[in-house]
């Protein structure tokens, strides 16, 4: 296991050596502990008795800063909180807590009004191309709009000129073709095309591009990509990529930060998370990207399960239960009790189901998250014999990680009770030029694991 | 601004002269009876023989109740007047009323619609209740009681008091669909961009929801028209419509005219009837036609399959072994 | 040795009729499924391959035309009536679709769905042996049996599609036919999935056909793989030789512009797919094609096999000839202007 060299600390400072780019200037945007939640709107009946529904922490403590002219990478699959983080930068979602800071000022809690003025310097490109333009407007007024909306056009004539230059700088020539279509009349690269222009015409430092590619087709996302780098070039500009295909992100960005249920789990330099990924997470996205190469085949030692539900995440470290290196202290709970029956049942021919499914009462109990699991046995069995079954899917599969969370198992008249080592929440360490959270990397982790359970 | 008007409204002009087949007819048709009917609301002075209360010409008395002659080819009701000319002259009192009940209507139902919809919050609820209390009122008791209050106040019984009582029960409409809509089209990526850009609230209601929002607006407005014409109709056949003294109403002629029927005297009630009929089902035509037109799902219908023909000598494809 | 194909589609043609003229979404296209193999079909949108696997299933919406030939072990599927086709779906032809939400009733619970299944298809079997298949298929794909019960609002998205693909494994379909069935899904999930249907063969005997825009996952899991163009199959073989040592240039082009990890540069296809409303004359890549001769705008291309005996490609380009039926000047280089920007997508 890779240890950080005896430095531990929260989100300060960056590796020094991560500023190889030459130019790489002073921290254009500097975000730190940045918590966005949602309140659920429950179900009827959950409205009508007045019960909260739940939260969820779509962004729940995240820190980095975005410097001028490099391109930021921010990776995650669905539930990780990237749109919503995005949403955020750019006050469209007002944040719960944290600071955004840009070129020093504070942008959270900002009002719709103030936030103006940072509309002009920060701009955004977002999915899905076939809904960003104004369907009743030309290309030519949604493109010339901010101007309009920022006051900055002053004659008929000087729009359309301004309009005409950045049309023709995205490749959309010539202009005069594109300023009186309407979206409905473009191909989806061209309305991207489009898109880029209205974002670049205020002339902004920063661009925020929310899966700028996914939605075009493969030829088609290379000449976007490119034309994005130009004017990256062209325009000094300063990127926040986000995406869920690490492929694009490695040849696209100078850092990246890879995203899991709202939080960074893991950040550094390009180069440094392809070569030698150090979250676990980040291990099993890079082997699960299909690869166009025939010897390759479909990768078997993939994380189980899927992306947990956001409302009530997993105890400490919300990658846990789908971990294929988790140990003591990553947070074991009630819940993974109640996943490993399952997947055990899963594996049993149905006969041998029914019986076990018999002694064992209702799984329910153990949903409740709790690092002490007490799991009754069914009406007219003992606990002696739901613990039997236990031992005997332990037997099965002693590798499961599941096993190393579990500290003691107690076995009453009615019942099991299966005590859990203390999680931790995994902190921010270092770990070569990254920065990973993740208790594999974090000594006190191990020096916790190593002490004796109380 | 005036661009964007055109742009969100030549689509639906566009569609509207695409249009094949049945919907076309509709439209068409019930364009021709509307057309009608306005060009005997705009040139009644030129067109009908004589004035609506009119019983003398020439010095000479109306007959009463006489049955269709060539000096009175609708006949004459029991008040001496030209049957014909009441026709005519009611025709200017529908259009003109249904017109402004129309206009009041749209005025005041989109935007309150749009504001209430983007806004969400406090103001769509309150707003929101408002709307579902006029909406389940009958809407003809809430005409009367409008034009009751009104025909009492400075207004007096005139047509600006039948076109405001007409609007007061279909604003309802109006605001339900629009403000429907807008709620749909505020989680639309280019609105959300549109706030990214800076633009204020009232830009973005106006530029980027008001045209995606207003297609189904002509179709409202059109069917709203038949059933005010009904609506007015019914105002003035209970007596709370315009005074007679101030305009002639169709309406009102029906139910002078319930008592001639017993006695056999059918052209004081059928000609005014027939226009109340004719004039609602043109606007009715417009409406469906309209709807059909611009509603896509209708439009499969006139999908052809295609024949495909024999693969020419060229194609020729060589099996895999 | 070659097997009798179980899946045999012959010169199909799908035309769409529209109120002007009609779409030749799929225009021509001929291939083969052998018992227990994967065949991936791929292009981008607006290709027809979608169209293609519709036309296979036999659910094409109103307004669309077919001619041509699918056989399904033997059996023609087009023309057949309805209710032939329904019964034919299950028991003979597995599907599974991209959105596995919007395939499963949410009113009924998964055993429901199951029960439904086998008692339309196998009406002979009983209650009890219905439940002990149902089990198996789902344990087969991960789904606990404590979850028989639920509905399917109650599963995320992966689990949705692993009940979809059990489902359709669980008559014991010799074929089945996956349309994008991962596109919808995060990666990692996406893996977990694409590893199921790879196991595939080996479980259960049946042939994939596995529609997808995506390269890489027809790399990973597929043993041939057919590319789609305009409407066409330009190429067609094994997927190791077609990705390795590609035939057609579209294909060439294709593996070049995908961005991998590997990716040090970017390329792309100047221009755009055409219309299938009015596709291009001749070979309808020709406009975009760098190798594009004078013969290609001409004529259509014939299709020809190249590779070696065992790993044989089909291919449809001019480029393999054959050289007969070349028109003298046909193989000089094509002239033509730059493609203008106006046409780039």
């Amino acid at each position: 296991m890779a240890r950080a060299e005896g430095e531990r600390g929260s989100a300060a400072t960056e590796p020094e050596a991560a500023a190889e780019r030459p130019g790489a200037g002073e921290a254009l945007l500097e975000v730190r502990d940045l918590c966005t939640t949602y309140s659920l709107r429950g179900s009827f009946l959950e409205r009508l008795s007045g019960r909260e529904a739940g939260t969820v922490k779509a962004v729940d403590g995240v820190s980095f800063d975005l410097r001028h002219g490099e391109v930021l990478g921010v990776v995650g699959e669905s539930g990780s909180g990237k749109t919503t983080l995005a949403r955020t930068l750019l006050g469209l979602v007002p944040a719960t807590a944290g600071s955004i800071r840009f070129e020093g000022q504070e942008l959270a809690g900002l009002s719709e009004g103030a936030m103006r003025p940072f509309r002009r310097r920060m701009q955004v490109v977002f999915q899905d191309p076939h809904a960003s333009l104004n369907p009743a407007m030309t290309i030519g007024e949604s493109v010339g709009d901010p101007l309009r909306i920022h006051g900055l056009a002053h004659s008929r004539e000087e729009v359309r000129a301004r309009v005409a230059e950045v049309l023709e700088r995205v490749g959309l020539a010539p202009a005069e073709q594109f300023m009186g279509k309407y979206p409905g009349d473009l191909s989806g690269g061209q309305k991207q095309r489009a898109v880029l222009a209205r974002a670049i015409i205020l002339g902004p430092q920063v661009l925020i591009a929310d899966e700028p590619v996914s939605m075009l087709d493969m030829s088609v996302r290379a000449k976007i990509l490119e034309l994005m780098l130009d004017l990256k070039r062209e325009l000094d500009l300063t990127y926040l990529y986000i995406t869920h295909d690490l492929a694009t992100a490695r040849f696209f960005c100078d850092r990246i930060a890879i995203m899991y249920l709202g939080q960074i789990v893991e950040m550094g330099p390009a180069e440094e998370i392809y070569a030698d990924p150090k979250h676990p997470y980040t291990v099993s996205l890079l082997a699960a990207i299909p690869e166009p190469d025939p010897s390759r085949s479909v990768p078997r030692d993939l994380p189980r399960g899927e992306v947990p539900d956001a409302v009530t995440p997993p105890l400490g470290c919300s990658f846990h239960p789908r971990c294929p290196r988790a140990f003591e202290v990553c947070g074991w709970e009630s819940r993974d009790l109640r996943t490993m029956i399952e997947t055990a049942w899963t594996r049993l021919a149905e006969a041998d189901y029914e019986a076990e499914q018999a002694v064992v009462g209702d799984l329910g109990a153990l949903d409740e998250p709790a690092e002490l699991a007490r799991l009754p046995a069914a009406e007219g069995h003992t606990g002696a014999e739901v613990a039997a079954i236990i031992e005997r899917m332990r037997a099965q599969d002693p590798d499961d990680p599941f096993w190393r969370g579990v500290a003691a198992i107690s076995v009453e008249p009615d019942a099991v009770s299966v005590r859990f080592h203390p999680g931790l929440e995994p902190c921010e360490v270092e770990a070569g030029r990254a920065r990973v959270r993740c208790h594999l990397y974090d000594p006190e982790a191990s020096a916790r694991t190593r002490a004796p359970a109380s | 601004m005036a661009a964007i008007r055109l742009g969100g409204l030549r689509r639906t002009a566009a569609r509207v002269r695409q249009a094949r087949g049945v919907p076309k007819w509709l439209l068409y048709t019930g364009l021709a009876i509307v057309a009608f009917f306005t060009v005997l609301a705009i040139f009644a002075p030129l067109i009908a023989p004589y004035g609506f209360a009119q019983v003398t010409s020439g010095g000479v008395h109306f007959p009463k109740q006489s049955a269709p002659s060539s000096a009175h080819l609708f006949g004459t009701t029991v008040q001496a007047t030209d049957v014909l000319s009441r026709v005519i002259w009611g025709a200017r009192t529908a259009i003109e009323v249904v017109l402004l009940a129309v206009a009041l209507s749209l005025v005041v139902g989109v935007p309150l619609g749009l504001v209430s919809g983007y806004i969400g919050g406090k103001l769509d609820r309150a707003l929101v209740m408002l709307n579902d209390a006029l909406f389940a009122f009958p809407y003809l008791l809430l005409a009367i009681v409008i034009a009751f209050l009104l025909s009492n106040s400075f207004l007096g019984q005139g047509i600006v008091t039948a076109a405001v009582a007409i609007t007061v029960v279909y604003v309802p409409q109006y605001f339900r669909v629009v403000r429907n809509h807008v709620i749909s089209v505020r989680e639309e990526t280019y609105v959300e961009a549109a706030r990214a850009l800076g633009a204020k609230r009232r830009t973005i209601i106006t530029r980027y929801v008001l045209y995606n929002v207003v297609q189904n607006v002509p179709v409202i407005a059109t069917l709203n028209a038949a059933d005010a014409i009904l609506t007015l109709a019914a105002l003035g056949f209970l007596g709370y419509g315009i005074q007679p003294t101030q305009a002639a109403e169709w309406g009102y002629d029906v139910s002078r005219a319930i008592d001639d029927a017993s006695a056999g005297i059918w052209w004081t009630g059928l000609f005014p009837g027939l226009a109340i009929v004719l004039l609602v089902t043109g606007f009715t035509l417009i409406g469906e036609g309209l709807n059909d037109v611009l509603n896509p799902l209708i439009r499969s219908r006139r999908i052809r399959v295609p024949e495909i023909p024999e693969p020419g000598a060229a194609a020729r494809e060589q099996e895999p072994a | 040795m070659s097997r009798e194909p179980v899946l045999s589609v012959r010169d199909l043609r799908v035309w769409y009729g529209t109120e002007a003229e009609p779409v030749r979404a799929v225009d021509g296209v001929s291939l083969d499924l052998r018992p227990g193999e994967t065949l991936g079909l791929v292009g981008e949108s607006g290709c027809g391959k979608s169209t293609l696997g519709r036309a296979i299933i036999g659910l094409l919406p109103e307004g669309a035309a077919v001619r041509g030939e699918v056989s399904l072990r033997g059996r023609n599927l087009v023309g057949l009536p309805d209710a032939e086709l329904r019964a034919m779906r299950g028991p003979e032809l597995g599907l599974i679709f991209q959105e596995p939400m919007t395939r499963l009733d949410p009113l009924l619970t998964i055993e429901d769905h199951f029960l439904e299944a086998l008692s339309a298809h196998e009406p002979g079997l009983e209650r009890g042996e219905m439940r002990r298949r149902s089990l198996e298929a789902l344990a087969g794909m991960g789904i606990p049996p404590t979850r028989f019960k639920q509905y399917p609002h109650e599963f995320s998205g992966g689990m949705r599609q692993r009940i979809m693909i059990a489902l359709a494994l669980v008559l014991n379909p010799k074929v089945v036919v996956a349309d994008e069935p991962t596109t919808a899904l995060d990666v990692i999930v996406e893996a977990q999935i694409l590893g199921i249907l790879s196991d595939l063969r080996e479980n259960f005997d049946a042939a994939l056909l596995l529609i997808t825009h995506n390269l890489g996952i027809v790399a990973e899991t597929c043993d041939r793989v057919a590319v789609m163009y305009a409407g066409k199959i330009a190429e067609e073989g094994e997927a190791r030789r077609v990705f390795t040592q590609p035939a057609h240039p579209y294909t060439r082009e294709l593996l070049r512009s995908i961005i991998s990890l590997r990716t040090t540069e970017l390329s792309y296809i100047p221009g755009a797919p055409p219309s299938l409303v009015d596709p291009p004359p001749g070979c309808r890549f020709h406009p975009r094609c760098p190798d594009a001769m004078r013969v290609c705008p001409a004529r259509e291309p014939v299709e020809v096999e190249v590779g070696t005996a065992e790993a044989k490609q089909r291919v449809a380009c001019w480029l393999h000839g054959p050289a007969a039926q070349i028109p003298p000047g046909g193989e000089a280089p094509l002239a033509r202007g730059e493609i203008a920007v106006a046409e780039e997508a």
